[in-house]
């Protein structure tokens, strides 16, 4: 009886919580999920407006399995998201990069690792200083897709560039 | 004599020498022998209450140990219906033509008294009925009557190593992750458990994302990762206090995968700048930070030897992901694991002898063991996804997380022995994961 009173607490405890962070303009659920809405972020229309890098250029790029090499399509959109800073420079951003669920937790973390940084190098490559990219790894911890077959995972291998205001970090 | 060979035969069973051997070449084979062995049949009559204030916890803690044992998997529990003789008094003597009727081949009997100041006592004796001799001196345990499920547990360890004469691992706990909502919102929480489920206590709240807790050397403390600072990083939560602090926080970097060196001084930890991830060393006193691999490949998911003389890791410097050895003083690593597929997740077992690991092959995980140079690999376990194995303090029991496919899918805890047999869900009844397993209790 005792425990499952415990257990209850529990889950009355783990009440999802997604991180929010006010000064932050990407993705609603904090973690590259669907684009943000467009109140805050503007008009997709607007090209100085968040709502257009995330939308318009748009604000990820997609990998193979167990890869961070940037396809051509990648760098077709990172030349633009490039091009988008380099014009709004009260911008900064952070990449995250993402892996999916076919891989064991650590590995993905360094994996995930490995492409937001190839999605740094990039940006940094197209004129972007580095003082406004910071990177971070969710591994496969925040997937946006959740069936197990090749078309979800083909969404999660990603690396998205959330924009923030601010010059830099 | 009957006892002697029944503990020789379990024995054999537990250790390697009953282990199915590998072929070397060709592809790996699953192995799976459940049900090989024919579990040792014993009767535990419900223990005596010496006093009133003893009733309920004298029918508790029989129940707690009959499941212990029988969990293992090498034992099983006759029946109460099938006694012939009722135990009524902890110095009567037994029965043996009654037990060994019923084929009961161990007996275990036992007393529980509570005295005025709410202390619990319990004795137990452990009885050969085959060959009509005590196995063992009776012993008593005693504790806080809101510890009688240790002390139930401490009765079943001494059961289970009379008789296997292998160490015990049910007074012992277990730190884990746990988990709950949809896969593209999941809520984590550090959570901390009896070795069985029970006595579950949330350790962080679930407004973080928190990865993979490791157990010091003494169980006293827990190394973890987090985003709380919205970046990756290692740290270090006192259990009885629940005070936590963070590891290490250069800009730039993120750290995982922490796991205490044997000494309980040191941490081992990946350490991701600039894309690349390498190992690291961080003295807890001191606050040094030694690095301990330097290459552009991944390097993570360290591990000590218990001696402290070696570190297994993975690494994908060959292309995949494959398990190394290196000196903990430096030196060239080595690579352990050539068989299909890719390697990770590699934890030394407590006892020295093998390094579990996870093993994802042709789109399927596996939970597998081999000798710490590699060889005689051998799987245990095959799923959609189980990865991150945890040992048992006795090293014969291997923990690890079970994720199932799909959009509904969720993670639960399991365990397998390490030969491959008695895979059983662990009756926690939310989601967990990312499982450590302490060491016994003292």
């Amino acid at each position: 009886m005792t425990r499952i009173t415990t257990s209850i607490l529990l889950m009355t405890a783990l009440a999802v919580s997604a991180c929010s962070n006010a000064d932050r303009f990407g993705s609603a659920n904090g973690a590259g999920g669907a684009g943000g809405a467009y109140g805050a972020n503007g008009s997709p229309s607007d090209p100085t407006s968040v709502a257009y890098f995330n939308q318009t250029i748009g604000d990820r790029v997609l990998f193979l399995v167990d890869q961070s090499t940037l396809s051509p399509d990648a760098t077709v959109t990172l030349d633009g998201q490039a091009n988008w800073m380099n014009q709004n420079t009260a911008y900064s951003a952070t990449i995250e990069g993402h892996a999916d669920e076919q891989g064991t937790r650590e590995y993905n973390l360094a994996l995930g690792a490995r492409r937001a940084n190839a999605v740094k190098e990039y940006l940094v490559s197209r004129g972007v200083s580095p003082n406004r990219l910071q990177t971070v790894t969710y591994g496969k911890e925040r997937p946006i897709a959740i069936c197990s077959e090749e078309s979800c995972y083909a969404k999660n291998r990603r690396a998205v560039t959330v924009l923030a205001a601010g010059a830099g970090f | 004599m009957m006892l002697r060979l029944l503990t020789a035969i379990l024995a054999l069973v537990l250790g390697q020498a009953a282990l199915p051997a590998l072929a070397q070449n060709g592809p790996l084979r699953i192995v799976i022998d459940e049900g090989v062995i024919e579990p040792l049949p014993f009767a535990v009559p419900e223990f005596v209450a010496e006093n009133a204030a003893a009733a309920e916890y004298a029918q508790n803690i029989t129940r707690v140990i009959a499941a212990d044992l029988e969990g293992t998997g090498l034992f099983r529990e006759i029946p109460r219906e099938a006694f012939l003789s009722t135990v009524t008094s902890f110095a009567s003597p037994v029965q043996y033509a009654d037990w060994k009727a019923i084929n009961a081949q161990a007996l275990i009997t036992g007393a529980v008294s509570v005295d005025g100041s709410g202390r619990l006592s319990v004795k137990f004796r452990l009885y050969d009925v085959y060959s009509q001799a005590p196995l063992g001196d009776g012993l008593q345990f005693g504790g806080a009557t809101g510890s009688w499920r240790r002390v139930a547990h401490k009765v079943a360890d001494q059961v289970y190593s009379r008789i296997t004469g292998e160490g015990g691992y049910f007074d012992s706990r277990v730190v884990f992750v746990a988990e709950r909502g949809p896969k593209n919102e999941r809520a984590k929480q550090l959570a901390i458990m009896d070795y069985d489920g029970a006595n579950m206590q949330a350790l962080t709240d679930a407004n973080s994302i928190v990865i993979a807790p490791r157990f010091s050397p003494t169980g006293d403390r827990v190394l973890y990762t987090s985003y709380e600072s919205g970046f990756p990083r290692i740290y270090l939560l006192d259990v009885a206090s629940g005070q936590r602090r963070m590891l290490d926080d250069q800009p730039g970097t993120m750290t995982f995968a922490p796991r205490f060196a044997p000494d309980g001084r040191r941490v081992l930890f990946s350490l991701a700048q600039g894309g690349n991830t390498d190992l690291y060393e961080l003295d807890l006193q001191s606050g040094r930070r030694s690095r301990l691999t330097d290459a552009p490949s991944i390097e993570t998911a360290p591990s000590f030897s218990p001696d402290g003389s070696q570190i297994v890791f993975e690494s994908d410097r060959s292309g995949t992901q494959q398990l190394y050895v290196m000196p903990a003083n430096g030196g060239e690593p080595r690579r352990i694991s050539f068989g299909q597929g890719r390697y990770g997740t590699p934890v030394w077992s407590p006892r020295g002898d093998y390094i579990a690991f996870t093993k994802q092959n042709q789109g399927r995980f596996h939970i597998g063991v081999m000798r710490t140079d590699g060889s005689e690999e051998r799987l245990l376990t095959a799923s959609f996804l189980d990865e991150g194995p945890t040992w048992a303090p006795n090293g014969r029991v291997i923990m690890f997380t079970r994720e199932t496919a799909g959009a509904a899918g969720a993670p639960g805890l399991y365990t397998v022995d390490i030969t491959g047999r008695n895979l059983r869900k662990v009756p926690y009844q939310g989601q967990g994961s990312d499982p450590s397993w302490s060491p016994l209790q003292p």
